[in-house]
């Protein structure tokens, strides 16, 4: 009687969550969330980044054990230590990275770790071929299950590794962020699928981005915002609006930073950096794009739209398939990173170890990008130090001391350390990729701080970030990225947290 | 009430000392280990620690040396390089294969004048580093399993031009710099410490050294500031092969014959001689300071060893086990390093 009914018959809830918090060193990430779902029900999650959806489905699936509250599977009480615990009790997740061998057979891969043996001890393959053909036709697909996973289009590959937790025996299956990498065919491919595994009664958590995809499938949508469960309600009887209303609050608290920005651009800027209709033949695709002088573009878009390419493809790191740059007027096709910074655009990338050289001292670190102009043929050092600690007393970096190994320092200091080798002779272009991730505010402050006065020194910025908050604090012109491609571009006017949201 | 005080004057202290300790553990362990072995065979044998033996270790290492010049520069990058013995073993066969032999030597054989015969056999050299620069950077196979097949390469070079036979000629700068001397030292001791000398100045005051340490300590990293990961990573190829070619030309007048097969111990002693110095396998950390110290290591090894009369089969087990003991501190140092 204490949960309601939607055609289960009486029977209880395939899965309930009851008051379950769950703290990190402190800091609360999920506040007394209840969750229930059904048989034969596809329930959506939403929310923005850290608002506790992933955290949330990792207590469901054995990943965090720590919680508290109760967590109830057909009525029963239950405590996962691991996520074989989830799957044993019957829930069984579909990752967005996906977890397949790309040289392993459909069949193999269904079958992985249970293998049916014959009474001679070696691998059934009669068996596992039948078996696997059966599980994938019952699912409405044409699937040769003796063909290689990796030469399967990655919308397939996502379906059989869905048929290898349905084979598991999972009646609940979790799928999180299952059509970032589809193509609207491939979404309705996927759907079909669903609706039938969901018709077999099993039920659906369905954790998505994309409100669109999340409305058209889902029964129930539950909305999270700051680790708080804020609403369940009918798919149906929500819009897209109402969702993102929901997702980010307004009108509840008021403004605060970086909920809207006034985007101030002008056309008459010179333009540094022009990409003009570029893909690189997998992720991106048709991406035109113009960085002015003095300008801070920002490029919004949700994990996988295809940011990270993006940067890397104007850095010579991803070579282009179609299109071509055009570096101040002059076209441009960049074969190696070193060519690029030859050209002087400048790449801070997202994660700050694939930047830094943690056990050299920081005036090493910041010297690198500029050695050629340094020095002759020998090494100078001791201007390489004087220039590092400039640098260091410019952006603030903590201890100020050129010979302390770069390890040692505070990730937000490292992250400056990171700007700081671009900044010594101006780049053209400077391309930055999630520039305050994972920062404390006070050095969030320093590098926004510094970010815009490269700008205000005439240099073209792109800022690349999945954050809202980010882009709308920094830039001068949005574009937002959708699946590898350009969905929308913002250039004057008041942009809200809410436009950047319901475009990508 | 001084007592407390030097309490706390004394824990930074050690814990300087601590932290220097561990991120020195990779130079100072193999000069213990070298100090140690030469205060052993000083007392277990009489005829060890004397100035003509001194002489004749150094001019033991001397080829050592120099193909360990460009292997620390390899190994440096985090890439390796196992063709460095058939390489040097082919080019000294190149070499005498330019020189006019004497009749009762029926083996293939081009006599040119002898520059001409040097320039070419230091072009062969480029080459074999040429096609190894080719493979792992462009191609991206792998420098173990890219220097293997060279390694069967240059070895199959050698038996086509030498045939199982043995060449006794070579040009007479090649015989004075590989078998002569000036005031009483060998040539190849000084070509060897000029190897070194030039190897480290490249390697600690050049923009094209730090790079080689920048691309060895964070592949990724360097490309993301712009560095040309590949071109670096073919010129060391590069650089290891012409060391390796000139060490072979000088081993042939040094041991005053050219054959198949023969300088095939070169390849372990070299790799040694870099890693039992302390040069992270890993890339990034280390040196020629490094490298001189393992060099010397192995030189009084096996010398010593020859001193106090031991099996000769039990010399090739204990190499071993110093290689090992070597490789297992490389590792530790650097965990060590990346746990600070």
């Amino acid at each position: 009687m204490m949960y309601q009914t939607i055609g289960g018959g009486g029977k209880p809830p395939l899965l309930q969550l009851t008051k379950v918090s769950k703290s990190f060193g402190g800091i609360v990430a999920l506040k007394d969330v209840d969750f229930t779902l059904h048989s034969g029900e596809i329930h959506g999650l939403v929310g923005e980044n850290g608002a506790g959806k992933s955290t949330t489905m990792k207590i469901i699936a054995g990943v965090y054990s720590d919680y508290e509250g109760e967590m109830r599977v057909d009525g029963k009480l239950v405590h996962f230590r691991s996520a074989r615990d989830a799957l044993a009790a019957g829930i069984g997740m579909v990752h967005q990275e996906l977890s397949t061998i790309p040289d392993l057979t459909v069949a193999e891969n269904v079958f992985l770790g249970h293998q049916p043996l014959t009474r001679f001890g070696t691998i059934d393959w009669a068996q596992i071929n039948r078996e696997a053909a059966r599980l994938i036709s019952s699912l409405g697909l044409d699937i040769d299950p003796k063909t290689t996973m990796g030469s399967l289009p990655v919308g397939l590959q996502q379906l059989v590794e869905l048929s290898r937790v349905l084979f598991s025996g999972a009646k609940t299956v979790i799928l999180d962020e299952p059509t970032s990498a589809l193509s609207p065919p491939e979404v309705k491919r996927l759907f079909d699928v669903l609706r039938k595994i969901k018709a077999e009664g099993r039920g659906i958590v369905f954790i998505s981005h994309f409100l669109d995809d999340v409305l058209e499938i889902s029964d129930t949508v539950t909305i999270f915002r700051n680790g708080k469960k804020v609403a369940t309600e009918p798919a149906a009887s929500l819009t897209k609006d109402a969702v993102i209303s929901h997702m980010i609050g307004r009108g509840s608290i008021g403004m605060h930073m970086g909920e809207s920005a006034e985007l101030i651009s002008e056309d008459t800027r010179p333009i540094v950096l022009a990409a003009d209709a570029i893909g690189d033949g997998k992720t991106l695709h048709n991406i035109s794009l113009k960085l002015r002088a003095g300008e801070i573009t920002g490029v919004y878009g949700f994990m996988g739209c295809g940011q990270v390419e993006l940067a890397r493809a104007l850095f010579g790191k991803i070579r282009l398939k179609r299109g071509h740059l055009v570096l101040n007027g002059v076209q441009r096709d960049f074969k190696s990173t070193s060519a690029a910074r030859k050209g002087g655009i400048a790449f801070v990338p997202e994660n700050r170890r694939m930047m830094l050289f943690r056990t050299e001292p920081v005036y090493k670190n910041v010297s690198i990008a500029i050695l050629g102009r340094i020095h002759r043929l020998f090494l100078k050092p001791g201007q390489e130090r004087k220039i590092a600690a400039t640098r260091a007393v410019d952006l603030q970096i903590r201890p100020p001391s050129p010979n302390m190994p770069l390890g040692s320092l505070s990730g937000g200091n490292q992250q400056k350390v990171a700007l700081a080798k671009w900044l010594t002779h101006l780049p053209k272009v400077l391309i930055l990729s999630e520039p305050t991730r994972g920062m404390d505010v006070g050095a969030k402050e320093d590098v926004i701080r510094i970010v815009k006065d490269l700008r205000d020194r005439g240099v073209a910025i792109l800022v690349l970030s999945t954050e809202p908050e980010t882009i709308l604090t920094l830039a001068n012109r949005v574009t937002v990225l959708r699946k590898g491609m350009v969905a929308k571009e913002f250039n004057s006017g008041t942009l809200f947290k809410a436009d950047l949201l319901a475009a990508a | 009430m001084s007592a407390p005080t030097d309490q706390i004057s004394n824990l930074p202290k050690s814990s300087v000392l601590q932290s220097f300790l561990r991120n020195q553990l990779r130079n100072i362990a193999p000069v213990f280990t070298l100090l140690a072995l030469v205060f052993f065979f000083s007392v277990a044998s009489s005829s060890f620690f004397t100035m003509v033996n001194f002489m004749n270790i150094l001019s033991q290492i001397s080829i050592t040396a120099i193909i360990a010049v460009g292997l620390t520069y390899v190994i440096l990058t985090s890439e390796i390089d196992l063709s460095v013995a058939a390489v040097a073993n082919a080019v000294g066969i190149t070499v005498a294969y330019f020189t006019l032999q004497p009749d009762y030597v029926n083996i293939a054989n081009l006599p040119m004048p002898g520059v001409i015969a040097i320039i070419l056999t230091l072009l062969s050299a480029l080459a074999f580093g040429l096609v190894t620069a080719f493979g792992v950077t462009w191609i991206g196979i792998p420098s173990f399993i890219m220097t293997l097949a060279i390694m069967q390469i240059a070895n199959g070079v050698s038996a086509l031009l030498v045939r199982g036979q043995i060449a006794y000629s070579y040009p007479s700068l090649i015989t004075m710099l590989g078998s002569g001397s000036i005031f009483g030292i060998r040539w190849t001791i000084i070509v060897a410490i000029l190897f070194l000398l030039i190897g480290h100045l490249i390697l600690r005051y050049t923009r094209f050294g730090r790079y080689i340490y920048m691309t060895g300590g964070n592949r990724e990293a360097a490309e993301y500031s712009g560095v040309n990961v590949k071109f670096i990573i073919g010129s060391v190829m590069v650089i290891s092969a012409m060391c390796s070619g000139i060490a072979g030309m000088l081993a042939v007048a040094y041991f005053g014959s050219a054959q198949q097969n023969q300088f095939d111990s070169y390849l372990l002693d070299a790799i040694a001689a870099v890693v039992v110095g302390g040069t992270s396998l890993f890339g990034g950390r280390g040196g020629i300071g490094n490298t001189i110290i393992g060099l010397l290591v192995l030189g009084v090894l096996n010398n010593g060893l020859d001193h106090i009369q031991i099996d000769s089969f039990l010399k090739i087990l204990i190499r071993g086990i110093i290689l090992l003991t070597a490789l297992i501190i490389n590792v530790y140092a650097q965990k060590l390093k990346e746990s600070e």
